[in-house]
């Protein structure tokens, strides 16, 4: 089963405006740092790479660290310049890989 | 050497028994938290719970025999009246014991054991339903004896410490502990999602956190003095409405 995501894009946008977009994922971030119940460390599993595509062109990319929180939000802005398709990627410990796809129109 | 002796007789002085919270002093515990965790809650796509309240749905329509086989209508305002009477147990059970009765009873499957990813999602997603419902419990007979016994466990003293719930929830409550605000402790968004804990947690959890901080020994998960306790917390919250799945710090 792929990571449960949440976006948020507006659906419609006007030409040139700054549209603000809001990505949530499922993911328990484990540092690596933590000892489990039988005191051996918990090896590392986190989100290593979250980037943003529009229209096949890169316009946001975050490298995350052990120290972001589980379920990671990550908020960001883009100028809306034409109608298209917004693709999120998400790459991580253990193979980890999740993509989702969101539509916007611009007017 | 007088001081030492002063010091708690102070600290007795200052939790003197203040009773009940009035009604209209009853208000969630997220009126109390900062206002970017007030967003968070209220945002359905910056509120982590709702991951589980997906998952949750995934899982009542998965299987052989789907809960919502049996509940084709959906569960609003289901919730808002839990924790309720079991017929044929004769006591309360809340939420995540009712749907796990309802496994072995009507699905013919294990029940999820407690704080496992499946139950918490599946009562987030049963509980999320009753979003912005008032709480409402039976207030009859058969629930009276439960309330008086919850009412009992809140207000008796427990633990190494030597307190009660009622001391920092009924009388101390919008006081700071230490860097945090003492809540009223009203169960209105279970289950939660607890940056603390880094996901969701029921309120089963939550009271087994609070007696361990008394150092009192948490009564084992399922245990009927935990209904009780859930039973007298939802009768001390009616009225107020339901925001699962809550943010809390």
């Amino acid at each position: 089963m792929t990571a449960r995501v949440l976006i948020n894009v507006p659906k419609t946008a006007k030409r040139g405006e700054i549209i603000d977009i809001k990505t949530l994922i499922a993911h328990p971030m484990e540092t690596g740092y933590r000892t489990g119940p039988n005191g051996t460390i918990l090896p590392r599993d986190i989100i290593t790479l979250f980037t943003c595509a529009y229209n096949g062109v890169e316009v946001f990319r975050a490298e995350l660290s052990p120290a972001v929180a589980a379920n990671p939000f990550i908020a960001f802005s883009t100028v809306a310049t034409e109608s298209g398709t917004l693709e999120f990627r998400w790459r991580g410990d253990n193979g980890f890989a999740a993509s989702a796809t969101a539509a916007i129109a611009v007017e | 050497m007088r001081l030492p002796l002063v010091a708690p007789l102070l600290l007795c002085a200052g939790i003197a028994a203040a009773g009940e919270i009035a009604p209209a002093d009853r208000r969630s515990d997220s009126v109390l938290m900062r206002p970017e965790l007030r967003a968070m809650q209220d945002d359905d796509s910056a509120n982590p719970g709702m991951l589980a309240v997906l998952d949750g749905e995934a899982l009542w329509n998965a299987g052989d025999k789907p809960c919502a086989s049996c509940h084709p209508g959906g569960m609003r305002g289901v919730a808002a009246r839990y924790p309720a009477i079991d017929a044929a147990l004769g006591r309360p059970v809340d939420l995540e014991m009712r749907i796990n009765l309802c496994r072995t009873r009507h699905q013919n499957a294990a029940p999820f054991p407690y704080e496992s990813k499946e139950l918490l999602a599946l009562s987030a997603y049963v509980a999320h339903q009753s979003k912005g419902l008032p709480i409402a419990v039976a207030d009859d007979a058969a629930t009276h004896p439960f309330i008086a016994e919850g009412r009992a466990l809140f207000t008796r003293r427990q633990g190494q410490l030597n307190l009660s719930c009622a001391q920092c929830h009924d009388d101390n409550w919008g006081k700071s502990l230490a860097g945090a605000t003492v809540p009223q402790g009203q169960p209105t968004g279970y289950p939660i999602y607890r940056l603390e804990w880094q996901g969701m947690g029921s309120l089963q959890r939550r009271l087994r956190a609070c007696l361990a901080g008394m150092r009192a020994e948490p009564y084992p998960y399922g245990a009927p003095e935990y209904a009780a306790l859930e039973l007298f917390l939802a009768f001390r919250a009616r009225g107020l409405a339901m925001e699962t799945p809550a943010v809390r710090p």
